[in-house]
C-alpha cells in the first residue's frame, strides 16, 4: 500500500512543482518537491519502501522533463541512497540528517544534471549554473526540507504505525 | 349687559386672532414663537430620544439576532460577488488573449493556428520548456512553431496525445535563425540558462543599432520567416572579433505564457541528409 500511495503523493508534487513551485524563483533556481519528498520518506525510521518511491518519482520526472532520460532518476538513486546511509547513522536527529542530505542530494542531482547536458552539448556554463541554479535551488530546498519532513513523518506513522511494546 | 359683552369679546377675540395671524404671515412674530417653542422643541427631543432609547432596550435581543442573519447574509453575498469578480477578471484577461490571438490570425492569413493554453512548466530549472494542452490529436507535431499575438514563442519538441511540449527560444539549446530590421543583416539568436537570449554571429560590415526589429529569417526550415521576435537592446563591437554580439529584449513574456497559437501548416525542414558528413575510409 506504501508503494502505491506513491503514485498520487509524488504526482501531486510534481504537479505543483511544475505549475506553482517554477515560479517561486530564487534567482533561476526552484525547489524539487519530489526530491524533498523522496529523501524525507527515505529518512523516516520504519520506512521500507524508501527504493520503491525513488524509482516512482524519478520516472515522473524523467516522463514531464526534457532533461535527457534518466537523469533524475540517477539523481534521485543517489539521494536516496545516501538518505539510507545516514539513516542508519544518525538515526537520533532525523531532521539533522534531512538537512545534510537535502544539501547534497540537490547539489549532486543538479550537478548531475548539468554534466548530462554539458555531455549531449548543450551550452550550459558550469560556473553560471551553479551560482545561479544549484545554490539558489538548494535554498529553497533546505527551506521546504522542514514542512515536507514533517509531512512524510506523519504519512509515515499510517503506513507504519509503532509497535506497542506489552 | 351679559348678553351684549359677549360678542363683543368674540370680535375682539376674532381680531386679536386675525392680528396675530396677519403678524405671523408677515414673519413679525418668528423671535417671539423661536422664544416660545423652542423649550417645547427641546422638551419633545428629549422625552422622544428617552423613548426611543426605552424602544431600543427593549427589542434589542431581536434586533441584533435580526441583525446577525442580516449582516450573515451579505457577508455571503459580498464573498459571493468577489468571487465572481475574480471569474469575470480572469474571463476579461482570457478574452483579451485571445482577441489579440483572433487579430494576429486575422493578420497573417496564410497560416493556420491552433490554439492552446500553457499548463505547466519543465520541473527542471536547467530547462525552458513549457506543457500545453493540445496534442497529436488536434494535429499538432513535432517541430511547429509557437507564436502568441506579441510574436514567437518557441517549437513543439515532444508530443503526446493530449498535450505537448514546447522548447522556448529562452532555452539554452535553441537556436533560431533572424534577420535585423533595417539593416538586413542576418544572425543567430541563441538562449541561455538565464533565459536572456542574445543574438550572435552578426557581421561586422552590418549596421545594426538599438532599436533594431529582430525577425525569423526563414533559414535553415526550422522557423517561418518573419516573425518577430524583439529588439536589439545593445550591441556589442569589437575589432578583433569576427563577429558582433547583441542582446535583445523580446517581445513575449515569457515568465506569464497563458495561451500561446501553434501554427499547424507549417512543416519544418529536416535538411540534415544533405549536410555532408566526412566518410570513414
Amino acid at each position: 500500500m506504501a508503494v502505491f500511495i506513491s503514485i498520487p503523493i509524488l504526482g501531486a508534487l510534481l504537479v505543483l512543482q511544475s505549475t506553482l513551485i517554477t515560479h517561486l524563483n530564487l534567482l533561476h533556481g526552484t525547489a524539487d518537491l519530489v526530491l524533498l519528498a523522496i529523501v524525507a520518506w527515505a529518512l523516516q525510521k520504519r520506512v521500507q519502501t524508501a527504493w520503491h518511491w525513488c524509482l516512482v518519482g524519478g520516472l515522473m520526472v524523467d516522463i514531464a522533463s526534457a532533461l535527457p532520460m534518466g537523469v533524475p532518476l540517477l539523481g534521485y538513486t543517489i539521494a536516496t541512497a545516501l538518505a539510507l546511509i545516514l539513516r542508519q547513522r544518525v538515526w537520533q536527529v532525523p531532521i539533522l540528517a534531512m538537512f545534510i542530505i537535502t544539501f547534497v542530494s540537490t547539489i549532486v542531482s543538479q550537478g548531475i544534471a548539468v554534466l548530462a547536458l554539458q555531455l549531449i552539448g548543450e551550452p550550459i556554463p558550469m560556473g553560471q549554473s551553479f551560482s545561479l541554479i544549484i545554490v539558489p535551488s538548494t535554498v529553497l530546498n533546505l527551506l521546504f526540507a522542514i514542512p515536507t519532513f514533517a509531512l512524510m513523518g506523519d504519512l509515515a506513522k499510517v503506513f507504519y504505525p509503532e509497535e506497542l511494546e506489552v | 349687559m351679559k348678553t351684549n359683552s359677549r360678542p363683543l369679546q368674540t370680535v375682539v377675540f376674532a381680531l386679536i386672532a386675525l392680528g396675530l395671524i396677519g403678524l405671523a404671515l408677515g414673519g413679525y412674530l418668528t423671535p417671539v414663537s423661536r422664544i416660545l417653542l423652542n423649550p417645547v422643541i427641546s422638551a419633545q427631543n428629549w422625552v422622544t430620544t428617552r423613548y426611543q432609547a426605552a424602544v431600543r432596550l427593549i427589542s434589542a435581543p431581536q434586533d441584533t439576532v435580526r441583525l446577525r442573519q442580516r449582516n450573515a447574509e451579505l457577508e455571503a453575498e459580498v464573498s459571493r460577488l468577489q468571487a465572481q469578480i475574480i471569474e469575470l477578471e480572469q474571463q476579461l484577461s482570457e478574452t483579451k488573449i485571445l482577441s489579440a490571438l483572433v487579430d494576429f490570425a486575422r493578420a497573417n492569413p496564410e497560416n493556420r493556428y491552433q490554439a492552446a493554453a500553457v499548463v505547466a512548466r519543465d520541473p527542471s530549472p536547467f530547462m525552458q520548456y513549457v506543457i500545453i494542452n493540445r496534442g497529436s490529436d488536434d494535429g499538432l507535431r513535432r517541430g511547429m512553431p509557437v507564436v502568441t499575438a506579441q510574436g514567437l514563442v518557441g517549437r513543439i519538441a515532444a508530443v503526446t496525445a493530449g498535450a505537448a511540449r514546447v522548447q522556448l527560444i529562452t532555452d539554452p539549446a535553441s537556436t533560431v535563425n533572424v534577420h535585423l530590421e533595417p539593416s538586413g543583416a542576418q544572425a543567430v539568436l541563441f538562449g541561455s540558462i538565464t533565459a536572456e537570449i542574445t543574438l550572435e554571429m552578426i557581421p561586422q560590415s552590418a549596421e545594426v543599432k538599438p532599436g533594431d526589429l529582430v525577425l525569423t529569417s526563414g533559414l535553415g526550415g526550422g522557423f517561418p520567416a518573419n516573425i518577430l521576435i524583439g529588439q536589439l537592446a545593445g550591441v556589442r563591437s569589437r575589432d578583433q572579433d569576427l563577429f558582433q554580439r547583441a542582446t535583445i529584449q523580446s517581445v513575449v513574456d515569457f515568465t506569464h505564457l497563458e495561451i500561446v497559437l501553434v501554427i499547424t501548416n507549417f512543416t519544418p525542414i529536416d535538411y540534415s541528409p544533405l549536410i555532408s558528413t566526412p566518410q570513414a575510409p
